[in-house]
C-alpha cells in the first residue's frame, strides 16, 4: 500500500475538515476534537452535498445540504437515513497526515 | 429488462404501495406516475391541521421530490389521465403525454360530492378535498367573514373548526337530526354538538340546503324552509365518490367503485385497483387504514411475493379536532339480539356505549374519555367473550383483573399484536420490538422506524406510553422539548443558566449542564454559539467550527457546492459606480447567474469557493461590505424612495432605512432579521409582513413587527407611533435587543412574540423608558464587537485555509 503525503494535522482545524484534490474528485479529510483523522468521499451519498462543508460532532459529520448525519468511521448515514461513502485510509505519523493511495488508483483503472 | 408499471394517482394508496414495492421488488419495474394534482405525494388527513395553522404543509409531505429521484421513478406532476388504451396497453395524459405500460395502477381516489342545487358553482363554493381547497380556503378567511359548511360529518366538521381558528363566522348545515349521525348514536352526536358550539360554531340540525344564493358570487345558502344564512364563503363536505370515470371509460367493469378481487385486480388482468376508488367485496373505503392495507395487497401482486389477500375490517373513527376526543367503531346501532353497556358522566362531559352481541363487542362509541379505545378495539377483533368481565367492561382496561387505574398498567396489558396505530397498522409488539432492537429513545425515532402515529398522530399517547414502558426511566418525555437528543435541557433553560452560573464557552455548557454527548451535534452547537456571542460579545471568541457553513465561510452554500455572494446595498440604493464593479466581477470570475433579491440586493451565483476571497477582495475595492444574505443576524432593509422623490412620501424612509442599517449590520440574531421602512402608507417596501417594519405617516413613525412572508404568512402587529428618527431607531433597536436576547436559536420574531405576548413587549419597550434604554445600551455594546466586515477579514487573510485544498494528489498517476 502506497501512502501519500497530504500535509499535516494542524492543517486542519479541530472539529473541521480540509479537502484533498484527486483527478477522481475531492476527499474529506476530517480532524476530531480528540484528534482523531478520518477522510472519506467528499459526497453525501444522499444528494452529493459536501461533507468537507458540514459540522463535525464526535466522530461524524452533518451534511451542509439536508442534515444527513454521516459515521466518519465507517462512512455509513447516521439515524434513520441510509446510505455509505466510501471512506479512505489515514496514517498519522507524528504530525504528518498520509492517505492510502491505492485505493484511488485502483477505482480509477 | 424491466417491466413498465404506469400509476394513474399520487394519492396515499399508491404512495404506500410503491414503498411496499421498492421494498420487495426494487428493480423489478421502471415506475411511471401521472399525478392530476401539481405536488408530491402528502398526508391528506393532515389537511385538516393545516387549515387549522398546526402544521405547515411542508410537514405533512410524505415523500419530497428527492425520493422520486432517488428512486428513478418518473412523476408527472399535474397531469390528468384523460384515456386508457387497453389493446395498445397505454395511457395518455391531458399534456398530450402517451405511456405504455405492462401493468397499469389507477389510484384516482375519489371526488367529493356536490349537491346539485343552484347556485353550486358559484365562486366561493369550495370543496375539501386537496391542498388547493385548504389554500382556497386560507383565501377566504383572510376576510375575517362569515362561512357556512355544509355536511356534519368528519370532514365538514374539521373544515368548520379549522375555518374558526383562522377568525371566520362559521355555521355548521347538517340534513340530519344529529352530526355524524353514520359514527355515533343520536346520544354522542348531541355531546360533539355541545363540544363543537363551546368553541363558538354555529350548528343547524335538519337543515336542507335549497340553493346557494349570490349574484355573481356566494353571497348566501337558502334552506328548503325559506330561512337564508349570509355567507362568503360555502364549503361543500357531504361526502365523497370513487372517481372511477375514467376505468368505466375504459371498459373495465365498475359498480360503485372499480371492481376489483381481493388482490386488486380489476377485470382486466394487466390492470390493478386501489384507494379510495376500488370497490372491494362490495365495500368502497374513505379511510387511510383499509387504503394501507390494499396498498400492501398491491404491492404483494405486483411483486409476485406473497399471496396476500384483502380482508374486510372496521376502522375506528377519529375527529382530528384538538380538544374533541371521539371514537367510534364497528356496528352501534340497535337491534333485539343486542345488548348495550352505557356510562355517562354529564359534568364530565364523558359518555361510553359499548354494543354486545351473544358477549362480544360489535361495536363502541366513546367521547370525551377514549384511552380505552384501542382496548375495546382489539377485544371486537378477536371476538373475546366479556361475560367474566360484564360489570366493569365499560369502565375500561384499567379496572379488569384487579389491575391499578395507571395508564400504563392498561398498556401493559395489551397483547403483543394489539393494534396501536390505526393508520398504518402498526401492531404493539413491532413498535416495543423496534425500540428494543434499535435503541429508539424519542417518539421522533418511533416515527422514523415503525411509521406508528405517524399519520393522523390520534395514537401518539399510546406510543409514547409504549416508549416508556419499554424504556422505564431511561424514557423522559420532559414536557419542555429538549434542544436536541444531546441535552435533556430546553432551549430556554439552557439560556438561563448560562446567565446564572456565567457559562462562557461551549465546552463549560457541555460540562456543567451534562451533556450526553462529547461535542454536541449540528442542531446544539449553533444554538449554543449564538447564545454565548449575544450574552458575552466582549468575552466570547466565536466558534467557527461550530457554525454552519454559510456563516463561517460568509457566503451561501448551494446545491452543487457552490456560493453565492451578495453584497450588502444600503437600504437598496446604488450607483453606477457599484453596478460597474459589480458587472467587472461577474465578468472577471466567469459568475453564470446575477439576479435581483426580494431584499433590493444583487445576488451573485455560482462562484467557486476557492474564489470567494478574490471576489470579496474586487467588491472591496468598490466599497462594498457583506450583505450577510447568509446570517442569523440582519439580512436587509427594504426602502422606498419616500419624501425625497415621491409626490406621497411623509417621511424620508430611505434616509431612515439606510440609518437603521448603518447602525444594526452585523448583529447576529436568533434567526435571520428583515426590516423595511415605507414612506407613506401605500407601503410600497412591503413594511408590513417583514419582522420589523416602519410606516412613515403625517405625524411620525408606525413601528410595526411580528409579519411574516415564507413558510407562514402574516400582517405585522403595530408596536406604537413614535413622533421622530431618534426614538424610531431607539424602540427598534431595543425590541431586536430584546428578541435577541430571549428567542431560542432559529425562532423567529413573531414566533416569539406569540410566546412572549405584544402587550409584554410593548409593556417593556414603549411603556418602561428605562428598560427600553437599557436594551438599547446592551446592543450599542455588542456592536463595538460584532460590526467588522467578515468579507474584507477574509481578504487580509483569516480562515485562510477554508478556501482552498490542503493537497493535491494522484493526478500524476492518472495522465500516465
Amino acid at each position: 500500500m502506497t501512502w501519500t503525503p497530504i500535509g499535516s494535522l494542524s492543517d486542519i482545524p479541530p472539529r473541521g475538515a480540509r479537502c484533498v484534490a484527486t483527478p477522481q474528485g475531492k476527499i474529506a479529510v476530517f480532524r476530531t476534537a480528540d484528534d482523531q483523522v478520518y477522510a472519506i468521499d467528499d459526497h453525501c451519498p444522499h444528494k452529493g452535498g459536501p461533507l468537507s462543508q458540514g459540522i463535525v460532532h464526535g466522530a461524524a459529520v452533518t451534511c451542509p445540504l439536508h442534515n444527513w448525519v454521516v459515521s466518519l468511521e465507517t462512512g455509513k448515514a447516521l439515524g434513520a437515513d441510509e446510505g455509505s461513502v466510501r471512506t479512505i485510509p489515514v496514517r498519522i505519523e507524528g504530525e504528518q497526515l498520509f492517505i492510502a493511495l491505492e485505493a484511488l488508483v485502483s477505482k480509477a483503472a | 429488462m424491466s417491466e413498465k408499471l404506469v400509476i394513474i394517482g399520487n394519492g396515499m394508496a399508491p404512495g404506500r404501495m410503491l414503498e411496499h414495492l421498492l421494498e420487495a421488488a426494487p428493480d423489478r419495474y421502471v415506475v411511471t406516475i401521472f399525478n392530476a394534482e401539481p405536488r408530491v405525494n402528502y398526508d391528506r388527513i393532515m389537511l385538516s391541521p393545516v387549515l387549522s395553522g398546526e402544521k405547515a404543509f411542508e410537514e405533512i409531505v410524505i415523500h419530497g421530490d428527492g425520493w422520486y429521484i432517488k428512486h428513478g421513478i418518473t412523476l408527472y406532476k399535474g397531469h390528468r389521465i384523460v384515456a386508457i388504451d387497453r389493446n395498445a396497453k397505454t395511457v395518455t395524459s391531458d399534456h398530450g403525454v402517451t405511456e405504455s405500460y405492462d401493468r397499469l395502477v389507477i389510484a384516482t381516489g375519489s371526488v367529493p360530492f356536490i349537491i346539485p342545487v343552484p347556485g353550486k358553482d358559484l365562486p366561493g363554493v369550495l370543496s375539501y378535498r386537496d391542498l388547493d381547497d385548504v389554500n382556497a380556503m386560507l383565501l377566504a378567511a383572510q376576510s375575517r367573514a362569515t362561512a357556512i359548511v355544509i355536511g356534519g360529518g368528519l370532514l365538514g366538521l374539521e373544515a368548520a373548526a379549522g375555518l374558526k381558528e383562522r377568525g371566520m363566522d362559521v355555521t355548521v348545515l347538517h340534513v340530519m337530526p344529529t352530526l355524524m349521525e353514520r359514527q355515533l348514536d343520536p346520544a354522542a352526536g348531541y355531546l360533539l354538538q355541545k363540544a363543537v358550539e363551546a368553541r363558538g360554531i354555529k350548528v343547524m340540525t335538519k337543515a336542507n340546503t335549497k340553493a346557494i344564493v349570490g349574484n355573481g358570487k356566494v353571497e348566501g345558502v337558502e334552506l328548503t324552509d325559506g330561512t337564508i344564512i349570509p355567507a362568503t364563503l360555502v364549503v361543500m363536505a357531504v361526502g365523497i365518490r370513487p372517481n372511477s370515470a375514467l376505468a368505466k371509460d375504459a371498459g373495465l367493469e365498475v359498480n360503485r367503485g372499480i371492481v376489483v378481487d381481493d388482490r386488486m385486480r380489476t377485470s382486466d388482468p394487466a390492470i390493478m385497483a386501489l384507494g379510495e376508488c376500488a370497490e372491494v367485496g362490495g365495500h368502497v373505503y374513505g379511510l387511510v387504514a383499509p387504503l394501507y392495507e390494499m396498498a400492501r395487497v398491491a404491492a404483494a401482486g405486483l411483486a409476485d411475493g406473497e399471496d396476500r389477500r384483502f380482508v374486510h375490517s372496521d376502522t375506528p373513527t377519529k375527529l382530528k379536532v384538538t380538544g374533541i376526543d371521539l371514537y367510534s367503531l364497528g356496528d352501534f346501532a340497535d337491534g333485539e339480539d343486542r345488548e348495550e353497556i352505557i356510562l355517562r358522566d354529564a359534568s364530565a362531559g364523558i359518555y361510553k356505549r359499548v354494543v354486545l352481541q351473544d358477549n362480544r363487542i360489535i361495536g363502541t362509541v366513546l367521547f370525551g374519555e377514549t384511552a380505552d379505545g384501542a382496548w375495546f378495539n382489539d377485544l371486537k377483533k378477536k371476538a373475546t367473550d366479556i361475560s367474566e368481565m360484564r360489570d366493569t367492561l365499560i369502565f375500561g382496561q384499567a379496572f379488569q383483573g384487579g389491575a391499578s387505574s395507571d395508564p400504563l398498567a392498561a398498556v401493559a396489558a395489551l397483547a403483543d399484536d394489539a393494534e396501536i396505530c390505526g393508520c398504518n397498522g402498526v401492531c404493539k409488539g413491532k413498535i416495543t420490538g423496534a425500540i428494543t432492537a434499535k435503541g429508539l429513545t424519542a417518539l421522533d425515532d418511533v416515527r422514523a422506524h415503525t411509521k406508528a402515529s405517524a399519520s393522523c398522530g390520534s395514537c401518539t399517547g399510546l406510543v409514547e406510553q409504549l416508549l416508556k414502558l419499554t424504556l422505564g426511566d431511561a424514557y423522559n418525555p420532559a414536557a419542555v422539548q429538549p434542544m436536541c437528543g444531546c441535552t435533556s435541557l430546553g432551549h430556554d433553560d439552557v439560556r438561563r443558566l448560562i446567565k446564572a452560573k456565567g457559562l462562557k464557552t461551549i465546552p463549560a455548557i457541555m460540562q456543567e449542564l451534562e451533556w450526553k454527548t462529547s461535542c454536541g451535534c449540528a442542531k446544539c452547537r449553533p444554538a449554543l454559539n449564538y447564545y454565548l456571542v449575544c450574552d458575552w460579545p466582549d468575552q466570547y471568541a466565536d466558534d467557527y467550527q461550530s457554525r454552519f457553513i454559510n456563516e463561517r465561510v460568509h457566503a451561501n452554500i448551494q446545491k452543487d457546492g457552490t456560493y453565492s455572494v451578495v453584497p450588502r446595498m444600503w437600504g437598496g440604493v446604488t450607483s453606477a459606480g457599484e453596478l460597474r464593479a459589480i458587472a467587472d466581477v461577474v465578468d472577471k470570475f466567469e459568475i453564470p447567474m446575477v439576479k435581483v433579491t426580494g431584499g433590493q440586493r444583487i445576488d451573485m451565483l455560482g462562484i467557486r469557493k476557492e474564489d470567494l476571497p478574490a471576489v470579496w477582495a474586487d467588491l472591496g475595492k468598490a466599497g462594498f461590505v457583506s450583505g450577510h444574505a447568509y446570517a442569523k443576524g440582519l439580512r436587509t432593509v427594504k426602502t422606498c424612495v419616500g419624501s425625497d422623490w415621491c409626490r406621497f412620501g411623509t417621511q424620508d424612509s430611505t434616509g431612515l432605512g439606510i440609518r437603521i442599517e448603518k447602525f444594526m449590520w452585523g448583529s447576529w440574531t436568533p434567526a435571520k432579521v428583515k426590516m423595511a421602512v415605507s414612506g407613506c402608507p401605500r407601503n410600497c417596501a412591503e413594511a408590513t409582513c417583514k419582522d420589523v417594519g416602519v410606516v412613515c405617516v403625517d405625524s411620525g413613525y408606525e413601528i410595526h413587527f411580528a409579519g411574516a412572508a415564507g413558510l407562514d404568512i402574516r400582517g405585522t402587529e403595530v408596536l406604537g407611533l413614535v413622533k421622530t428618527e431618534d426614538e424610531a431607531l431607539e424602540v427598534i433597536v431595543a425590541l431586536v435587543q430584546m428578541y435577541r436576547e430571549q428567542a431560542r436559536y432559529l425562532e423567529r420574531i413573531y414566533k416569539w412574540a406569540k410566546r412572549i405576548g405584544t402587550a409584554e413587549i410593548k409593556k417593556q419597550i414603549l411603556d418602561d423608558v428605562e428598560k427600553r434604554r437599557a436594551y438599547f445600551e446592551r446592543f450599542v455594546f455588542s456592536q463595538k464587537f460584532a460590526q467588522v466586515d467578515p468579507w474584507s477579514e477574509r481578504v487580509s487573510g483569516k480562515d485562510k485555509h477554508e478556501f482552498r485544498p490542503m493537497a493535491s494528489v494522484g493526478f500524476a498517476e492518472a495522465a500516465e
